[in-house]
């Protein structure tokens, strides 16, 4: 709004959003904290904060004690794995529905959609079985199949919703220019195209790194990723927060970093296009 | 060159037939303007021409030879886009060049070529820049040059203008139309606008539902409309349609008066009251409610002092009366 | 608005994606729907055959089915009715002119960075633990007794923590919404005499039925098989309390190991989950259609 605004206004404004947006982050930042402190400093009643023991002892230990670069080193691989092998399937199949839609393309993205909407508790049996079968179980590459699979219909209708943004008389002007296809894919569409594909790739390593149904369920060791990780963690005993909130700290940073820098190309993607 | 043969082209989108058949010469040189109200099939017919959709059945020959199945790229035309249709990660000068870049020009040509257009265009100071950075109307030039540094044998254009401010546009139009005078290629033109139609063309085609009314030179159309339609669509302010005895005292069903062909008289006409009058000072429009023939507008030349409610007398010129049968057809 | 061959070359670089899809989602449905009306028990193997219905009849017979369904009925609206209420004012709160927009963005959207189990076991013992949580810190510090989250009111609890997860979304979702809004609407319907209610009554909120339909759209379909957060907090308990479908199939499928009943369960799971989806996409379809 043009519009001035008086600066008590704003500063009363301004407290009371961050206020609520530090509350809403507490959680995190709690969590944080907590993977600093020492055991006793972590459980202590009133909580400490200014007083508390700090410690890296916790990261050490859950360091030392678990595989974490192999943890680690699934979730990269099979979140940008699958990631990248959606979007070589979903991007044909988004250009065909944006620029050639027929009367059916509404309904085959909406039937798209109501794959994702079968509950995984539903089909894990045969989805075990299936990987038992075909030797995917607890493999990075089964991994990679599945989660591509489940994020396929995001990753589509994302893609959808961007190049639908592009007008179609470019289109049609490249070809008239005497553009190929190919002409037309690799010099117009995609460089106009690079920050939708880059923010679908960014949710959709997030999806899949945050996923933790088939990572757990489909994986014991080998293939296992942070999400396991962390599932493996949730039964603490005793004094065993501190590291619990390392442990936690440590599974979610990479993506908790990587969400930050790219929040302003992310939240455009994650509105999936129909809301500007 | 570039003379287009259309033989009953049709296109139809499923059950609908949006051009039923089209039979149009187009000689090389002309300066055609398809025009109708939307929806009439104009655009169609001029991306039927390009290529960028299938014809349904008929034939499209360029220069001798049919096109009708040839790609977009293969048929020699250029096109300038309703939103101009730039490449918006380009600079303008990459804009320029990109069509001879996709023909496979070598790049020292394809410079030499893409500046001179730009000076001719008058961009010359704006190539390297995204079209994002450019006004409306130096967005429209670019498109132009995209158009031009082709050589193509006709250029096609999808009513360029409209997204133009009422200054701008005239300006443009002349520049195209001095465009046309320089360059003397092929162009099919396509707009809503009668008065663009008017101006620009060396022959007009009227649309309608697909079908072509009339065919003819601007003046061709002003003076003999073969139709109501034709005569409703072409002229500003609009022909004066009247129906019921007043047309049947000429042998009608409708007859029709241009409002710049009635008279006001002191005497005998029609009398009526003024309702609204408009002074341009160099023109004064007037509309008035009749007693024989319902409300009509009037053009009087230079500044005629009538208004709100003022009684008059009107007399069409007998010479200018236009005789269309019952079904809307003009009498011989 | 194109040439056959466009078209032709359309429906090969569709082709792909749908087909992998189909088999994503017909392969495992086919094999549950077959296990779902066998007897197949891996405690003992021995026992095979033709179950019938029985393996359904299972589940309407169980007391807790009703309770699972109602459960996850009752967890999918909560969440959807919090995030939406909650994300509408919060938005409307960082739409103000405040300063530090962008870190403050940053602050809000990090739950949605979380993974469900690293989410679930943070509240579950760095919060709502009734010895060492900070809740229950906080609740003795104004001299109250702790209160027994997870135990006394599981299904709010989990509500909560999944509220939590989602409310970044809803929320950035409806400020998208928000900041596109035309400021001379809103300034319109200010000189046509609206008050300050009646311009978020009758100009924002139906500016936001798109966001609005997108957030339940997305939202439902990643609520109705939310699973990690039970697992992680209550295991479905105490008792059934907090057992929602995918929860009580898993249980079938995990710790009693008969899968034919869980593959039963798995079809109603997905029968419900079309029920859902059905008047989803009737109500809402129209709001996305562009």
């Amino acid at each position: 709004m043009a519009r001035a605004v008086t600066t008590q206004r704003k500063l009363v404004y301004t407290i009371a959003a961050w206020s609520v947006a530090l509350l809403i982050f507490f959680p995190v930042l709690w969590t944080i904290l907590t993977s600093f402190k020492t055991e006793t400093s972590a459980v202590a009643n009133p909580p400490e904060l200014l007083s508390a023991d700090w410690t890296l002892e916790n990261y050490a230990e859950v360091w030392g004690r678990t595989d974490y670069p192999r943890f680690f080193l699934n979730s990269v691989i099979i979140s940008v794995g699958s990631t990248l092998l959606g979007l070589l399937i979903a991007i044909p199949a988004a250009w065909s529905m944006a620029f050639v839609p027929s009367n059916k393309t509404k309904d085959l993205l909406m039937w798209m959609l109501s794959t994702k909407m079968m509950p995984a508790a539903a089909v894990l049996i045969p989805m075990y079985l299936i990987f038992q079968r075909t030797g995917l179980f607890d493999t990075r590459t089964g991994l990679v199949l599945a989660l591509m699979l489940m994020n396929l219909p995001v990753i589509i209708w994302m893609l959808y919703t961007y190049f639908k943004e592009i007008p179609g008389e470019i289109l049609e002007a490249a070809r008239m220019d005497g553009a190929s296809l190919r002409d037309e894919v690799l010099y117009i569409l995609t460089p106009m195209a690079i920050p939708g594909i880059a923010s679908t790739m960014l949710l959709n390593i997030i999806l899949a790194w945050n996923e933790a149904f088939w990572t757990i369920t489909l994986t014991t060791t080998k293939a296992a990723p942070l999400s396991a990780f962390i599932a493996s963690f949730s039964a603490p005993q005793g004094l065993f927060y501190a590291k619990l909130s390392a442990a936690s700290t440590m599974a979610i940073a990479p993506i908790l970093i990587l969400g930050w820098f790219s929040q302003k190309q992310l939240v455009r993607g994650l509105t999936f296009g129909a809301v500007k | 060159m570039g003379k287009i043969v259309l033989n009953s082209v049709r296109k139809s989108f499923g059950e609908v037939d949006v051009i039923p058949g089209v039979d149009l010469t187009i000689e090389n040189g002309e300066f055609v303007v398809f025009v109708g109200p939307s929806g009439c099939g104009k655009s169609t017919l001029l991306r039927l021409i390009a290529g960028l959709e299938d014809t349904t059945s008929g034939a499209i020959v360029i220069d001798g030879s049919d096109a009708t199945a040839l790609p977009p790229a293969k048929r020699g035309l250029a096109m300038v886009f309703q939103s101009y249709a730039l490449y918006p990660h380009m600079t303008v000068r990459k804009n320029i060049m990109f069509p001879l870049k996709m023909a496979g020009m070598d790049l020292a040509e394809a410079t030499k070529r893409a500046d001179a257009a730009a000076s001719v265009l008058n961009l010359t100071n704006y190539m390297e820049r995204k079209p994002g950075q450019l006004s409306g109307g130096q967005r429209q030039r670019v498109a132009i040059g995209r158009a031009i540094v082709r050589e193509p044998a006709a250029f096609l254009f999808d009513e360029p203008l409209s997204n133009l401010d009422a200054a701008l546009r005239v300006n443009m139009r002349q520049e195209i139309t001095e465009l046309h005078q320089s360059l003397k290629t092929t162009m099919i033109y396509v707009t809503h606008d009668q008065v663009e139609a008017m101006t620009m063309a060396d022959k007009i085609v009227v649309l309608n539902a697909g079908r072509i009314e009339q065919v003819g030179s601007p003046m061709e159309l002003y003076n003999h409309p073969k139709n109501t339609f034709v005569a409703g669509f072409i002229g500003s302010p609009k022909m004066n349609l009247i129906e019921g005895p007043e047309a049947a005292k000429h042998g009608a069903t409708t007859i029709g008066i241009r409002p710049e062909h009635l008279e006001v008289v002191s005497e005998g006409g029609w009398s009526g009251v003024v309702g609204l009058s408009e002074h341009l000072g160099s023109d004064t429009f007037l509309k008035v409610t009749t007693d024989a023939v319902g409300t009509i507008n009037v053009r009087a030349g230079g500044e005629v002092m009538l208004r709100h409610g003022d009684r008059v007398n009107l007399a069409p010129q007998a010479n200018k009366i236009h005789r269309f049968g019952a079904d809307g057809k003009a009498l011989a | 608005m194109a040439t056959q061959s466009s078209r032709a070359t359309a429906r090969l670089m569709v082709a792909p994606s749908v087909i992998v899809l189909f088999i994503w989602m017909i392969v495992p449905l086919a094999l549950t729907l077959w296990f779902a009306f066998r007897i197949y028990r891996l405690l003992s193997p021995d026992r095979n055959g033709w179950a019938g219905f029985s393996n359904f009849l299972w589940y309407f017979n169980s007391p807790d089915f009703w309770l699972a369904i109602s459960n996850t009925l009752v967890l999918v609206g909560g969440v959807l009715a919090i995030t939406i209420v909650f994300g509408v004012l919060i938005a409307l709160l960082i739409d103000q002119p405040v300063w530090g927009q962008g870190p403050l963005r940053i602050l809000v959207i990090s739950p949605f960075f979380v993974m469900p189990p690293v989410a679930a076991s943070v509240w579950e013992n760095l919060f709502m633990h009734p010895q060492n949580g900070l809740l229950a810190a906080g609740a003795i510090g104004l001299g109250m007794q702790p209160i027994l989250f997870l135990e006394q009111y599981p299904m709010s609890s989990v509500i909560f923590i999944v509220s939590w997860e989602w409310l970044p979304f809803a929320t950035l979702i409806f400020l998208t919404a928000l900041q596109s809004l035309s400021s001379e609407q809103l300034e319109a319907a200010e000189m046509d005499g609206a008050s300050a209610l009646s311009r978020f009554r009758y100009i924002v909120m139906p500016h936001m039925t798109r966001a609005i339909t997108v957030v339940v759209l997305i939202q439902t379909i990643f609520l109705l098989g939310i699973f990690g957060e039970i697992f992680t907090t209550t295991q479905g308990g105490p008792g059934s309390a907090s057992t929602t479908l995918p929860y009580m199939i898993y249980k079938q499928a995990v710790i009693a190991k008969d899968i034919g009943r869980a593959a039963a369960g798995g079809i109603i799971a997905v029968i419900l989950a079309n029920i859902v989806a059905f008047f989803l996409m009737r109500s809402m379809g129209k709001h996305l259609d562009t």
